[in-house]
């Protein structure tokens, strides 16, 4: 049983398993600070016949100290996380390159059309295959995100990549592989009665596997 | 109450030993409870907004679905029944508590308070008028009934067909439950009027109950001036 | 306009010759009503956690037929093996009893309407009448919530946060009546929500007695005011959000229908609008009343009572533009993301800056460990790794991975559980002598809390690691994924702590029940605490005092120098206080 976080296999894993780490070690201290203070407390200061209680209603400076300290550290938190967001999941973050597959997500299965060997989607080359997303190690891939029915999320934790898929509206999620394997994708927004078998396989090709694929799998047409 | 050898204004108590708001218990819960009928009706004109100004293509023009004479006609009637309310209270006010007095003529608050509830109730009556014909005609909260005369509209393309159920959605919701409230309103001030103003227990130093329905009735009726221009003209 | 000095408003003399109906049943008395408030209440609190050992049965030994399950029907687990759509009902259901009919009456149902007259000194709150219709539609409310099982179709399964279109549409829910009369129940409960905060809010501003200025009200009372104002603007959107939801569901409209020009993320943002400002509801009831504990059982004033009171404010101020941190993967607008986090982020300052205050209080203070502080020590070592897992989801990025999985749910249950409820614990104990004239075992308080903490740390504590496994939230079959099957014995272990944990409650059940007719009788002051409740005998009586108390100081004067016991009540006079300026008071 494994007790940290997943196998690194996206350009993201690295950058969000750091963030989580230096949130980890900032508030490990605090926690520390928090709980060793409460323990010792608890055993100095308990009560004792004769002995009284120091009388203060406070004191301005450790005031400021305490709010000054979280603060800053809060400000910088959300300067580092932002520059992250931004590209990760912001409005021009999709790299221009990236590999296009599109994603429909039904109550209970992941619907994805593969543009085919021209490359592009709403060809007529396009086939579509249930629940198996087939990607190329190292490139950029841009999943246009849709949904039939109800709120579905695209979550694929070795690509720390997840994304509400919601119906009418049609969403863009990158992600660059880097790890060649074969891994799970979940749904992760409660969708109904099967949202908990509303599973698929994530496939990491080298690009010599992804070409033979998608040459094969081009020719079979849509399989399950 | 208080043992007290003269009357108390109720108006305007002395401060209690700590000071509030310097306003009586009753106008304070009042407006207190205004600010959560603030916060509701922006949660339903606040989506609306946002729907409308969102919406996939144009939506129906002003007049094409509504009848808009026939709801200026209700604005109208239920401003002057906010006029009538401004009118009970200053009666009271001033210790007018009769019903009618002629020669000078004057009304007082048993007169101008009745005013104010028949017009309250004329403005429901007549929205009720409203639904019950724009249901006959075949707009409903769920858009056009099919076959009917709206879903003609919507055909011809007078109505923008994509945003006719948004349009009925929205409609009905905002002015269903403001016309909801101007019921509650009605019956509010109804009981007030049999219970206490008809038997005399309102004077010019204890009359907060007309002060605090006319803080509701005057909420009701710039909720509705709000919702007729949104609504009804733009 | 005349104005007349009235003599001081005189409660009734008490011989009180109501009926019994009228005391116990349609009372008008706050302390009744808060009562009330505290039976039913945790009678939900009881039907939450047997809704949970049930999920905690699947999700540990799928597929085998649960203890006990062959009294429920083929319809939910049929042979006693659970049905994915009743798992997911049982998700829903404890969600919403646990927040809107267990935690968030307890907290305000309960204290703000047993606490708040006695302690600014009045004689009840400023509209009894209306404070007892709150008290009955809460209840109509979650009478109208359970039916919900006995439906056709069963129980809402769209989780508590019910999001649109699956909770809009019955046939992509499979849930009909159900989830109809969630919306319906809600309702009523936000009336009851909005009624009470009437009353709590008028009463405080308007009914203090002689000498209890704002900066002299205890923390708890702070915090009660500052919640009533939460719940009483928040409520209300709650309310519009679950109409257009009902009407979706029932007349048609298209609100969250997207095929019709609707937008589902529209209920997101509206239930959430609502949701973050409910969970400050949730918690800063709580802060208060271990505030007032924490100096008590330190015999020290709070340290810090101005920037106590500052915080308490600013979280909730703060609360109000962080809502879109439970959306950051909604779709919206990524920039939002951005603008949320940073709200979110601060509003970890404020709560930082009680917990130092509270750690501050306890230093160089003179401990007793009775039950109440206990619990109250308790809440600040659980509530602050509750606090701190929560700067994790705030970093949008990390979030991005976490988000939806067992890591959220530990956090909140940190929060409700770690935080709010050892709160609850402590208070119930604190103020029962009050309520009730007699005191709760200290002994089995003791063991009580001991087992409590140890079962749910072991319960609640490895559902971070589930979490940063990947393993998603609302899943009735994680062994369904080859990456979560590894985990098995660690969900064995949670459901196995989780039993434990709640035959512990039965504990403080037997405890609480069991005082109420055998515990030792209950002296005035048992905390020696300085709050104006405990100039009353014990139970409190009806119109509490015949005159209101006068206030001569702050109500944390505990080792003050200037009396030889350790507390110093806000009620009593030495040689050197001068009576409050005193303008001349009427009788409303």
């Amino acid at each position: 049983m494994h007790w940290w976080l997943p196998l690194k296999g996206s350009t993201f894993a690295g950058e969000i398993d750091g963030l989580f780490l230096a949130i980890l070690i900032i508030t490990g201290i605090a926690f520390v600070i928090v709980e060793l203070g409460l323990l010792w407390f608890v055993v100095k200061y308990r009560a004792r016949p004769g002995r009284k209680a120091y009388y203060t209603h406070g004191s301005t400076r450790a005031e400021v100290i305490w709010t000054a300290i979280p603060a800053v550290t809060m400000v910088a938190l959300g300067l580092i996380s932002n520059h992250y967001w931004v590209k990760i999941k912001g409005r021009n973050s999709v790299p221009p390159n990236a590999y296009p597959i599109a994603i429909h997500a039904k109550q209970f299965e992941w619907q994805v059309t593969y543009p085919g060997p021209d490359g592009r989607l709403g060809t007529a080359d396009d086939f579509e295959v249930r629940n198996q997303l087939h990607v190329p190690v190292g490139r950029p891939v841009v999943i246009h995100l849709t949904s039939e029915d109800v709120i579905h999320s695209f979550f694929v934790p070795v690509f720390r990549v997840k994304q509400d898929a919601v119906p009418g509206m049609n969403i863009n999620v990158w992600f660059q592989a880097t790890v060649p394997g074969t891994y799970e994708l979940g749904c992760a927004e409660l969708c109904g009665l099967g949202h908990y078998r509303m599973r698929a396989q994530v496939f990491v090709h080298t690009q010599e596997e992804f070409d033979a694929w998608m040459k094969q799998a081009a020719k079979g047409g849509a399989t399950s | 109450m208080a043992h007290a050898t003269a009357t108390v204004d109720m108006m305007h108590p002395p401060a209690p030993a700590e000071r509030g708001l310097d306003v009586y218990n009753n106008k304070l819960g009042m407006w207190v409870f205004l600010a959560s009928e603030v916060m509701f009706f922006t949660a339903l004109i606040g989506s609306y907004i946002i729907l409308r100004f969102s919406a996939p293509g144009a939506w129906a023009p002003p007049g094409k679905v509504l009848n808009v004479p026939v709801t200026a006609f209700n604005t109208f009637l239920l401003i002057c029944s906010s006029m009538t309310m401004v009118k009970a209270y200053a009666a009271v006010a001033d210790g007018q508590t009769h019903f009618l007095r002629f020669r000078p003529f004057s009304g007082g608050l048993k007169f101008w308070m009745l005013a104010t509830i028949i017009g309250g109730a004329m403005f429901v009556g007549v929205q009720a008028y409203e639904y019950t014909h724009l249901v006959h005609h075949g707009f409903l909260p769920s858009g056009a009934r099919e076959g009917s005369e709206v879903a003609e509209l919507v055909a011809s393309g007078v109505v923008p067909a994509a945003t006719i159920g948004l349009y009925g959605s929205t409609f009905y919701t905002m002015t269903g439950f403001h016309g909801f409230h101007v019921t509650c309103g009605v019956i509010s001030m109804t009981y007030l009027y049999v219970t206490k103003a008809l038997r005399g227990k309102y004077s010019r130093y204890d009359y907060r109950g007309v002060e605090v329905i006319g803080l509701y009735w005057h909420f009701v009726d710039l909720v509705w001036i709000i919702l007729f221009t949104i609504v009804y003209l733009i | 306009m005349t104005t007349v000095a009235a003599t001081s408003h005189v409660a009734h003399a008490h011989h009180d010759d109501r009926s019994f109906v009228r005391k116990y049943i349609f009372s008008t008395d706050h302390k009744i009503i808060g009562i009330q408030f505290l039976f039913v209440s945790l009678f939900f609190l009881l039907v939450g956690g047997l809704l949970a050992m049930q999920m905690r049965w699947q999700l540990a030994f799928p597929g085998k037929p649960m203890p006990g399950g062959g009294i429920l029907p083929d319809t939910m687990a049929p042979g006693g093996v659970l049905l994915p759509e009743y798992y997911i009902q049982l998700v829903t259901m404890h969600g919403t009893f646990m927040v809107f009919f267990a935690i968030m009456p307890l907290l305000v149902g309960v204290y703000a309407n047993f606490l708040i007259p006695l302690k600014i000194g009045a004689h009840d709150m400023a509209f009894p009448r209306i404070n007892m219709a709150s008290f009955w539609s809460a209840l109509l409310a979650g009478l109208i919530m359970l039916a919900g099982f006995f439906v056709p179709d069963g129980a809402p399964r769209a989780g508590w946060t019910s999001y649109a279109p699956l909770s809009a549409r019955p046939d992509l829910s499979g849930a009909s009546y159900g989830q109809m009369l969630w919306c319906i129940s809600l309702v009523f409960l936000g009336l009851s929500s909005i009624l009470g905060s009437l009353n709590y809010i008028t009463t405080i501003i308007n009914n203090r007695a002689p000498g209890m200025t704002w900066f002299r009200m205890p923390l708890s009372v702070w915090a009660l005011f500052i919640t009533a104002i939460l719940g009483l603007l928040a409520l209300p959107v709650l309310s519009g959000a679950v109409i257009m939801l009902l009407f979706d569901q029932t007349i048609g409209t298209h609100f969250f229908d997207p095929v019709a020009g609707g937008q589902a993320l529209l209920w997101q943002h509206l239930f959430w609008f609502f949701g973050h400002p409910e969970v400050y509801i949730l918690i800063l009831p709580a802060m208060g009343m271990v505030s007032d504990i924490i100096a008590n059982g330190s015999r020290k004033p709070i340290f810090g009572y101005h920037s106590m009171v500052f915080a308490i404010v600013a979280i909730a101020f703060l609360g109000w533009i962080v809502w879109g941190h439970h959306m950051f993967m909604s779709g919206m607008n990524p920039t939002l993301g951005s603008s949320f986090m940073v709200s979110t982020l601060i509003i970890a300052v404020p709560s930082a800056i009680k917990t130092f205050n509270w750690m501050g209080t306890m230093w160089r203070g003179n401990l007793r460990f009775h039950v109440p502080m206990l619990n109250a020590v308790a809440f600040v070592a659980m509530f602050v790794i509750g606090g701190l897992s929560g700067i994790f989801m705030a970093a949008t990025p990390v979030d991005m991975f976490i988000h939806d999985t067992a890591f959220i749910v530990a956090h909140l249950h940190y929060v409700l559980f770690g935080g709010s409820l050892f709160a609850l614990f402590g208070a119930i104990t604190y103020w029962y002598p009050k309520m009730f004239g007699k005191l709760m075992s200290e002994r089995w308080g003791k063991v009580h809390f001991w087992l409590t903490f140890l079962f749910y740390n072991c319960t609640f504590f490895p559902m971070h690691i589930l979490g940063m496994a990947g393993e998603m939230r609302r899943i009735y079959d994680p062994s369904q994924y080859t990456f979560l099957q590894p985990y098995q014995p660690m969900r064995v272990f949670i459901t196995v702590s989780a039993y434990l944990l709640f035959a512990t409650q039965l504990i403080f059940f037997v405890n609480f029940w069991w005082s109420l007719f055998k515990g030792k009788k209950a002296p005035q002051n048992p905390w020696e605490d300085n709050g104006l409740e405990w100039s009353l005998p014990a139970p409190a009586p009806h119109g509490n005092w015949e005159t209101v108390p006068t206030v001569y100081r702050g109500p944390y004067e505990f080792s003050s120098p200037q009396v030889p016991e350790d507390y110093l009540p806000q009620y009593r006079k030495l040689p050197t206080d001068r009576e409050p300026a005193r303008a001349p008071v009427a009788g409303h």
